[in-house]
């Protein structure tokens, strides 16, 4: 499993961890290649069918990160992010989906290297799990 | 974005436009192509669906980088531009101009970021290149799905509300009236100024040798009341109240409570004979009941506007005493200035901005029982500031219970830094513990000074040089940990403080350095005004770095204690700024409102979640066509995009951030195409 380069997509909020990946840019903070990133104004706009969506389209791993709770650029839009994902998290192993290949963090926008730091254990856990065969038993689901 | 092109946009019906894409890629110098191949993204770009030109470049940002986007996007007739270079928080309002030059709608611009998300952050080249192509797919799939959009513009009321007439109000109010817009002041007591009329002096003694040297509280903030009575474009509401509040930035509506202060401030003389004559005595509550005043009286020498007022809670004219029906003070004032049937009035008034100065409390330190605060010889601090102002019931001279102390102790941190309760430090309680120390020694020269302390924090300005001044006074600091016990207990007519690890200090004055807290109704002036709290109960900014004068909403702004406890000086600070801020609303000719709102379609079966989903209500349920649907105000839409999340028929939809874009963006990301 050494050489799986999984390919994982980081949903971030516009005001905090998209800024603290632009932070840890600036600081040069070097990560895994694996990571992309599409930006969102708050993590509360990231419905869990975008989530599926990812995983059906083959794409190994999926982060959302906001901004702290309690920081929240629009009050209280990642209370929403936090009370859906848990609901939804317990529904992944049902799907036949390893809970660990979604995950929800916060990072502010001054927090460059703990972002740096998500970005490369999320993608080590990845890397644990091996590549995601969700797709194929979706395809077959749906087929 | 001009006239002419919206015109031909929407008479275009984009939709059915064939999508043609414009790429270009950015080396940004060596920034970029040092790790990124920009060659090969930019030739495997030319590649990927409706893409007409894809362009590498040394520097986009750069005139004849924008230059080449304006010439290309006439000459091939593009109807949609992608840049990859740096973050859009940086230059992506220098593209959707230079976009809009060229006649496009600024929309139908989107952004790649792989300079701080992918050249900055790996070493690779073969790597960082792929993941570079990738970021490009994702923002090219997007792009045929833009549609140009046009923000809601509003207009703008050029009259400024100020809420609390306390020293930050006052500020406020003189800077938005001196830059030519008139302002309402509005104040809840029937003075300006605040908590600060009631202090003695203020820290830091710029010379402590000489006994006044414009430092005193009410001789340097009384003339600045003043100014504000007279600004002509100041309309000062005092012993008055926001009761009501509604619309959005630039458009406010504000219902101004005003209580009758019975007393005409341009006739009354201050002659005093009023108060002669009333028979009515009370404690008076901001000498903290050491002393009396009368039911018509002079809040302070201090207060402006300069005036006797009448509290009709006590007066015997209205509570059906003495005066029923035949009020002393009206035959008393030679000059017709009392109108004993002054009623309420409630005054409408539109306003653009709004700043928020509606002050703190005091901490209150009977909570405190092991520092018996009810004992004669306990005072909180603010209680020692009236004995020690030259305004206040002693004159100046410090008296307890008629006796000149000669054992002093003063206890910071009373009700701050606890594990429990208010966590935070109120920030002054240091510095005016010092000034008071020091206040002490001036006046008492033989008094025992003993200071106890858990830090000593003095950041500010001349403040460390002042308590060092202090510490040479012959003022003994004992340092204490927070969490050790700390008591203060009877001892004959005088008190003992007991400090773990310290020797027992007999005093005969102790003084508890209380801090702030939130005022007690703070929670529905938050509701009033629509912002937010944080733990500590104080009001929210918007970022505590970058936005702390700014709340989430929009046009109302934060000045002084309100948000946090801090010292004149920085109120001050936060207070001009606030008012810049205002300014910088009630002076824009239109206001543009950003065109990410969200809308329901035809879908919406009317079930509200969305509406309870929003922060900003902007939502409402309407009866349209025979059937309810959720309805989003454009202009109170903060464009977060979580209703949509929370819409169970998927009918709730964001411009610019649709569904659909952000589905073939995960699409891209899934796609083998590199």
């Amino acid at each position: 499993m050494t050489d799986f380069e999984p390919n994982i997509l980081a949903f971030c909020c516009n005001w905090c961890s998209y800024a603290a990946a632009d932070l840890a840019g600036i600081g040069r903070m070097k990560q895994p290649t694996n990571v992309k990133i599409v930006r969102v104004m708050c993590s509360g706009r990231v419905k869990p069918e975008f989530v599926i969506k990812a995983l059906a389209d083959g794409v190994d791993g999926v982060l959302i990160l906001g901004c702290h709770i309690g920081d929240c650029h629009y009050v209280s839009g990642n209370h929403r992010t936090k009370k859906r994902f848990e609901i939804f998290s317990k529904l992944l192993g049902h799907m036949g989906i390893d809970p660990r290949r979604i995950r929800l963090d916060w990072a502010s926008a001054a927090e460059a290297i703990e972002f740096a730091k998500i970005i490369t254990d999320f993608t080590e856990t990845i890397k644990e799990l091996g590549p995601n065969n969700y797709a194929g038993k979706h395809e077959r689901a749906t087929a | 974005m001009t006239e002419e092109h919206t015109h031909e946009v929407v008479d275009g019906t984009p939709e059915m436009d064939e999508p043609r894409i414009g790429v270009y890629i950015c080396d940004c110098g060596v920034n970029i192509a040092a790790t990124v191949d920009t060659k090969a993204v930019t030739e495997h770009a030319s590649k990927l669906p409706y893409v007409v030109i894809a362009k590498n470049y040394k520097y986009m940002c750069s005139d004849p980088g924008q230059n080449l986007i304006k010439d290309d996007i006439k000459e091939y007739n593009l109807n949609r531009v992608v840049v990859a270079s740096c973050t859009p928080r940086m230059h992506e309002p220098t593209f959707r101009a230079a976009v809009v030059e060229a006649g496009l709608n600024p929309c139908l611009f989107e952004m790649a970021n792989i300079r701080e998300h992918c050249s900055w952050i790996h070493k690779e080249m073969d790597s960082a290149t792929v993941k570079a192509i990738k970021i490009v797919e994702l923002s090219v799939a997007r792009a045929p799905l833009l549609e140009p959009l046009t923000a809601a513009e509003v207009g703008v009321t050029r009259v400024g509300l100020v809420v609390g007439g306390g020293i930050a109000g006052v500020r406020a109010a003189r800077d938005i009236a001196d830059r030519g817009f008139p302002v309402h002041l509005v104040e809840r007591e029937p003075y300006l100024g605040g908590r600060i009329i009631w202090l003695s002096k203020l820290f830091p003694l710029r010379k402590c040798e000489e006994d006044c040297v414009g430092d005193c509280a009410p001789c340097f903030v009384t003339p600045e009341l003043k100014e504000a009575v007279n600004n002509p474009n100041i309309h000062v509401h005092v012993n008055s109240e926001v009761s009501d509040l509604d619309g959005y930035v630039g458009n406010f509506n504000v219902k101004i409570k005003e209580n009758p202060l019975y007393v005409d401030k341009d006739r009354c003389t201050l002659c005093g004979e009023c108060t002669k004559v009333c028979p009515v005595s009370v404690k008076n509550d901001n000498d903290y009941g050491m002393s009396e005043r009368k039911a018509i009286y002079r809040p302070s020498e201090a207060a402006v506007p300069v005036t006797y007022v009448l509290d009709d809670v006590n007066c015997s004219y209205f509570t059906g005493g003495q005066c029923e029906g035949h009020p002393l003070c009206v035959d008393a004032c030679k000059f017709g200035a009392i109108n004993i049937d002054a009623k309420e009035r409630t005054v409408e008034a539109e306003v653009g901005a709004i700043v928020v100065a509606t002050g703190s409390d005091n901490y209150d330190a009977s909570q405190k029982s092991e520092l018996l605060p009810q004992h004669p010889r306990v005072m909180t601090a603010p209680e020692f500031e009236r004995i020690s102002s030259h305004l206040g019931p002693t004159k100046g001279e410090l008296l307890v219970n008629g006796t000149k102390p000669e054992k002093v102790a003063f206890i910071s941190c009373v009700g701050s830094r606890e594990g429990t309760g208010n966590t935070y430090c109120s920030r002054v309680c240091c510095m005016y513990t010092a000034k008071e120390a020091h206040t002490v020694r001036k006046k008492l020269p033989d008094a025992k000074i003993t200071v106890y302390y858990t830090d000593v924090r003095t950041f500010g300005k001349g403040h460390d040089e002042f308590y060092v001044k202090v510490l040479n006074e012959d003022v003994q600091y004992r340092q204490r940990e927070l969490g050790h016990r700390l008591e203060v207990v009877e001892n004959g007519p005088n008190v003992v403080v007991r400090a773990e690890g310290h020797d027992d200090f007999e005093a005969d004055l102790v003084v508890l350095a209380t801090g702030m807290v939130p005022r007690s109704d703070a929670a529905e002036v938050m509701r009033l005004f629509n912002i937010s709290r944080s733990a500590d109960g104080f009001y929210l900014e918007a970022h505590p770095k970058l936005r702390p004068i700014d709340t989430f909403t929009d046009g109302v702004f934060l000045a002084g204690c309100c948000q946090f406890p801090k010292d004149i000086t920085d109120t001050m600070f936060q207070a001009s700024g606030a008012a810049a801020r205002a300014c910088g609303i009630l002076s824009s000719p239109k206001l543009s409102l950003g065109e990410a709102v969200a809308f329901a379609d035809e879908t919406c079966t009317g079930c509200g979640q969305c509406v309870e989903t929003c922060q900003y209500s902007a939502i409402s349920l309407e009866e349209k066509d025979g059937k309810v649907v959720a309805v989003v105000n454009d202009i109170l839409c903060k464009a977060c995009g979580t209703c949509i999340a929370a819409c169970p028929s998927g009918s709730m939809q964001q411009k610019h951030y649709t569904d659909e874009q952000v589905l073939a963006m995960i699409s891209a990301m899934g796609g083998s195409s590199v």
